[in-house]
């Protein structure tokens, strides 16, 4: 019942507010919503303490949904320690963006709308997490992608968001079709695509391989590359990462619930739910743990440079994610879920202290018109402060430290463990975390030192947010400050195989966890010197001397519009997908419809009009015209008749 | 030369065809197509009388007076009728009568 209750009522808020939202007003939709969640996230602290502490795992099945030959699918909740993570960091982070939505929006004239969009996204996403077959879970995965859809194009009126909100769907149609694909296929191997019946069975499959185009492919290898490739577009990892820093078009809240904390790690969540397929295919694994590693430094290296406060952060949470795939990708699933646990707090805590200084800065959103707000907005200055302590991972080691330094540096130390070829995943992450610091530094001290560059107007008139907004920030802070060391023993310290219990996979061979701890004392040190000497470095730049930043670029041109570019990967696709598209369409267009298709039909139109106008000519309306063509029939008549004696004698008889 | 039946009847396509071609070659005004019209009923008249002189059968001549009488009527209307439309219209040029026209 208390399950049920989890996942349904954010479902009823969404009902309320969304077909009844314009009866009831604005303010009860909101209530309504924002209740109805924070109740739901007060089971999920419930059951997090009963399933992940407790260890009672549960199954409920809700309704049989789809029997077909040999499908036989039900709508059904599996409850264990995973979902109760997921459950508890999608109703806490949802019911604050809730909260913090009642702020941020009130000058919104369709607040009903935007809650129950809210709402629907997290029973999406709930649907997602607590699925029990891979077919719920992909209802869910769409569900969160329409919500998605729905708020990033919230402001339908602006044409920008309205182009993100599309590309966002499209490029997502991309990982989809691979997720679909691997579903399938899972389907077709293992008969069943209930997760017990698959996780019992994919041992036998190890192995074995199906011929495609002449060749010999393993199966297991395969099915968990096309659902990496599914991931790889939910979680905006590299190539089909374009639409993340889109995405901030949307509100602010929608990119701290959707595109920070919940939706964009959907995709690490079923990789570590499908660990034990995952486990099965180590070559998949290697390809998780590059992509992962080349999206961490590529999100990393775009960040440096960004103006646009959301998308500074928005990269940053590509680049965590890329963190999160490869501790996946090195069999260190327990840690991916840390650190996704640990970085839905701080980046939804950097998100919505983004949209307070937005909204204190009448949504002013380039960091070089900004400047010298910390005596002007001095909460959501410590609040982002918190923020970014706790995603550069700020802390001493064996004594204290933010969330990120925790669960970050365990992926860095994990990454050392796994003995990657020529350590790159471990070497490249360090890098990674260097810049992690420096563009994180360079967002706060941007926005909150140093003179302003703001004009009078906005910089006198910037306030600080009201209570419903600061609340949130409040929350979310203790979050960040003591998620990391007050869950790190049961995530991935010493009672870690019993927290998790069977909920994650891990092969007989697999001793990362073990590995993480023997490693040299100084891999321990080397992300705490990279985040100072990103600190260090910011600092220089941003506070010590301002000029360099500029001089910088202006060296390094070349490489600046590089990275200002995002590494022209938009440019790309534009070049090798849109225009192609665009080309074939102007020709079907042009040259299908508009030169055959309408020149048939158009011509037979105009044959048929011509052939009338013609006939219409006969009738000219003079008698005597009439007359003549009159007698010249009777006159054929007559001559044919007189040539055909014999037909006139038969019709005569 | 004796004027016998094949004689009457050349005179009668004489008349009838002068009279099609006075319908169709016509430009002028309604009135001549009328005219055309008595000509080749006229030259039909001719015929029959002919064919009843040859054959000894008066009614072909009957006939041909009460052809003579129906044609008398009818160009009575017909001229009745042009002018009417010329009271409408203000002109009876065959030219200008083209309402049928599609």
């Amino acid at each position: 019942m208390i399950y049920t209750a989890i996942v349904f009522l954010p479902l009823i808020g969404a009902l309320i507010a969304g077909l009844f939202g314009r009866a009831i007003g604005d303010r009860p939709s909101e209530i309504i919503t924002t209740a109805l969640l924070m109740i739901s996230a007060v089971l999920s602290w419930v059951v997090f303490v009963q399933v992940g502490f407790g260890h009672e795992t549960h199954k409920i099945q809700v309704l049989r949904w789809i029997t077909s030959g040999e499908l036989d699918t039900s709508w059904s909740l599996r409850i264990d320690t995973l979902t109760s993570v997921m459950l508890v960091v999608v109703t806490t982070v949802s019911s604050l963006v809730h909260l913090y939505s009642i702020g941020y929006m009130h000058e919104d004239d369709s607040r009903p709308r935007f809650f129950a969009y809210l709402s629907l996204f997290t029973f999406a996403m709930l649907m997602l997490v607590t699925s029990d077959n891979l077919l719920q879970m992909f209802f869910g995965w769409e569900g969160v992608g329409l919500a998605s859809y729905l708020l990033i194009g919230f402001w339908y009126k602006k044409p920008s968001a309205n182009a993100a909100a599309i590309k966002a769907f499209v490029v997502n149609r991309v990982g989809d079709f691979g997720f679909a694909l691997g579903i399938f296929a899972l389907f077709f191997v293992f008969k069943s695509i209930n997760l017990d019946a698959i996780f019992a069975a994919a041992p036998t499959a190890v192995g074995k391989t199906f011929s495609f185009a002449g060749q010999d492919v393993d199966i297991l290898t395969t099915i968990a590359l096309l659902l990496f490739m599914g991931a790889m577009g939910k979680s905006a990892q590299f190539l089909l990462h374009t639409w993340l820093p889109d995405a901030m078009e949307g509100p602010t809240p929608v990119s701290a619930l959707i595109h920070a904390a919940t939706m964009v790690t959907a995709g690490v969540f079923m990789v570590a739910r499908l660990s034990p397929i995952f486990e099965l295919a180590p070559n998949a694994l290697v390809v998780v743990t590059f992509i992962g590693t080349l999206t961490a430094f590529f999100a990393a290296t775009v960040g440096l440079v960004q103006n646009d406060i959301k998308r500074v952060i928005a990269y940053s949470t590509c680049s965590q994610l890329g963190y999160m795939f490869v501790a996946c990708g090195i069999g260190a699933y327990g840690v991916a879920i840390f650190h996704l646990f640990t970085h839905a707090f701080f980046k939804a805590l950097l998100f919505l202290g983004a949209g307070s200084v937005i909204h204190a800065m009448h949504h002013e959103q380039d960091m070089r018109n900004m400047g010298g707000l910390r005596t002007k907005i001095p909460l959501t200055f410590w609040a982002m402060t918190i923020g970014t302590l706790a995603l550069t991972g700020v802390g001493i080691p064996h004594l204290f430290g933010f969330a990120g330094f925790h669960s970050k540096d365990a992926i860095i130390e994990a990454a050392y463990a796994a003995h990657t070829p020529n350590n790159y995943a471990f070497w490249v992450l360090v890098i990674a975390a260097f810049m992690t610091s420096f563009y994180s530094w360079r967002l706060v001290f941007m926005t909150f030192f140093g003179e302003t560059r703001a004009d009078h107007h906005t910089y006198d008139h910037a306030h600080e947010s009201p209570p419903t907004m600061l609340i949130p920030l409040g929350v979310l802070s203790l979050g960040a400050i003591a998620a990391g060391f007050v869950f790190k023993d049961y995530f991935i310290g010493h009672d870690e195989a019993e927290f998790w219990a069977t909920s994650l996979f891990r092969s007989e061979s697999n001793h990362i966890l073990h590995e993480m701890h023997q490693i040299p004392a100084w891999i321990g040190f080397a992300p705490f010197v990279a985040m100072l000497s990103g600190f260090a470095v910011a600092w220089l730049y941003y506070i010590q001397a301002p000029w360099l930043p500029a001089a910088t670029a202006k060296t390094f041109r070349p490489l600046y519009l590089f990275l200002l570019n995002k590494w022209y990967i938009d440019e790309l696709y534009d070049w090798l997908f849109v225009r192609p598209a665009f080309a074939i369409g102007r020709f079907f267009w042009k040259g299908g419809d508009g030169a055959i298709i309408d020149g048939t039909i158009d011509g037979t139109a105009a044959g048929v009009a011509n052939v009338t106008g013609r006939v219409i000519k006969l009738q000219t309306g003079y008698m005597y015209h009439y007359a003549f063509v009159m007698l010249i029939g009777v006159a054929a008549l007559l001559t044919w008749l007189t040539y055909n004696a014999g037909l006139l004698g038969s019709v005569a008889r | 030369m004796t004027i016998g039946l094949g004689h009457y009847l050349t005179v009668a396509a004489c008349l009838f065809t002068i009279g099609i071609f006075g319908i169709f070659l016509n430009r002028k005004n309604v009135i001549v197509i009328l005219m055309s019209v008595e000509l080749m009923l006229l030259a039909v008249n001719i015929n029959l009388v002919a064919f009843a002189n040859f054959n000894g059968d008066l009614v072909g001549q009957v006939f041909a007076l009460f052809i003579l009488t129906v044609a008398a009527a009818e160009s009575a209307i017909g001229l009745a009728i042009i002018v009417v439309y010329y009271r409408n219209r203000g002109s009876i040029a065959v030219d200008d009568i083209n309402m049928m026209k599609g």
